[in-house]
């Protein structure tokens, strides 16, 4: 299929950035989205124009890098997944395709499509780490744990930090991002010890990062390719509020 | 850190919107109540001696205070807090998801409120204001029953009225579940149940509220 795409080009986070318009011809139906773009590239290099930017790593739906906003969704219309695993029979020749970078003011863009999503490492250095002992390693069953726990830690840990959530969200909130992540660590026993320091660390650090303040629209449970739940976001207030209410966070 | 600082965080904000919003929705129940003492039709009897309790009432007079404070408090935060999200995204996307992935009227609670507002000024000078300035003034309260009879005889302020309504029924339907889910009740077990109460309230409140000017302009309350 022949394809008119508008691509997002920006040199870097000092200059403004504008739209592209490239053609892109013979795309099969059975390429991903990120394939697409790489046969816009090699018909950049090879006509001695500058490849388009942007981050790709696993292209197998992981590792949370692909972030493309397709037609005004993050990773593209797909539901739970990644740009990476958006494949191009969803498109129709002579489609017209918008694609830009994740925009929020925390998320500075780099290059083109790619955006510094360092502020999400901010936050996680901030309180999401547990504190372990050196030596022996333990009995993987040595602590018990509830197994509904289980399972609401895993769902919450499958978040790959890819920002879809940011991105769609109207305030530029991480909300959802930081919720995960404090959820699938004070579920277990094991982030017990710094429950309370890490709610109220991680939102003091979230909000330090510029992310907007979060007004439960839900955009980004609709875009998270990992089907992060609200539910956690309800959990990330309970936390805050209880180490809040207990005094306990002033230790942090 | 303190407690002022913990509520201005993000979720500090929040919980200031959810809680002074559950405020608000329970002065809305009670006003309800009170007005809904007109549909007896009997001239307003029942609904005057309800309005004189609460105009003359030591107790609901301190809370109207707390009630004017908490309004206050939820408009200057709410609109602080749509534009500082506003500002966090500089620039903005040229193609947005609009209703794909979320609801317009959660999206549109700042411009709700406005409207809220808005007819809530044209409300409170029609009622509020000159049977306060009355009694302030030692003429005593004013016939309430009377001033809405007479109000409500015009097109526009029934038109007005119904606008407000439903406005205030749109932002229910987000503020209502929204207030909870800020609170950390919006977990699989409650989620459903607080959406569908929420769903119900925002509809027969601002419904009866609604029904006050129509039945007196349709002289169906006379």
């Amino acid at each position: 299929m022949n394809l008119t795409l508008k691509v997002w080009k920006q040199k870097n986070n000092k200059t403004q950035g504008a739209f592209e318009t490239f053609k892109v011809s013979n795309i099969s139906s059975e390429m991903s989205f990120l394939e697409m773009f790489d046969v816009l590239n090699e018909q950049l290099v090879a006509e001695g124009k500058e490849p388009v930017a942007f981050d790709h790593d696993c292209r197998e739906g992981i590792c949370g890098m692909c972030s493309m906003y397709i037609n005004g969704r993050a990773h593209g219309p797909w539901t739970h997944n990644t740009t990476c695993q958006l494949h191009m029979r969803e498109y129709k020749d002579g489609d017209t395709i918008v694609v830009e970078p994740w925009r929020a003011n925390a998320f500075p863009v780099i290059k083109d499509l790619v955006v510094n999503r360092s502020s999400f490492d901010r936050i996680i250095q901030s309180g999401g780490y547990i504190s372990v002992n050196t030596g022996n390693a333990v009995d993987a069953n040595a602590l018990p744990v509830e197994k509904q726990k289980a399972d609401d830690s895993f769902a919450a840990a499958m978040c790959i930090g890819c920002g879809a959530c940011v991105a769609a969200c109207p305030n530029a909130s991480a909300m959802l991002f930081v919720s995960a992540k404090v959820s699938h660590l004070s579920l277990l026993p094991q982030g017990e010890p710094e429950r309370k320091a890490r709610a109220v660390n991680m939102v003091n650090q979230m909000d330090t990062e510029g992310f907007g303040s979060c007004t439960n629209i839900g955009a980004c449970e609709a875009e998270c390719p990992k089907g992060i739940s609200l539910e956690n976001i309800a959990r990330l207030n309970r936390e805050y509020i209880s180490a809040v209410l207990s005094g306990s966070a002033n230790s942090a | 850190m303190n407690w002022k600082h913990y509520f201005n965080t993000s979720i500090g904000k929040k919980l200031q919107m959810s809680l002074t919003g559950l405020f608000l929705i329970l002065f809305l129940i009670v006003h309800c109540y009170v007005n809904a003492q007109i549909f007896y039709n009997d001239g307003g009897v029942r609904f005057n001696e309800a309005a004189h309790f609460m105009g003359t009432n030591f107790l609901i007079r301190a809370i109207e205070f707390g009630l004017f404070g908490f309004l206050i408090l939820h408009i200057v935060q709410g609109l602080m807090l749509w534009s500082s999200n506003r500002a966090k995204r500089t620039n903005r996307y040229a193609v947005s998801a609009g209703n794909q992935t979320s609801k317009w009227y959660s999206r549109s609670m700042a411009l709700l409120g406005t409207l809220i507002l808005l007819f809530l000024v044209l409300h409170l000078s029609k009622f509020w204001a000159p049977n306060r300035y009355s009694q302030l003034s030692g003429n005593g309260e004013k016939n309430l029953f009377e001033m809405m009879r007479d109000e409500f005889q015009m097109s526009w302020v029934v038109i007005v009225y119904t606008f407000g309504c439903i406005s205030l029924g749109w932002h229910l339907v987000h503020g209502f579940y929204s207030s909870f889910q800020t609170l950390g009740l919006g977990t699989h077990k409650y989620k459903g149940f607080i959406k569908s109460i929420g769903i119900a309230f925002s509809i027969i409140v601002p419904l009866i509220f609604a029904a006050m000017p129509v039945a007196f302009f349709m002289q169906w309350i006379k």
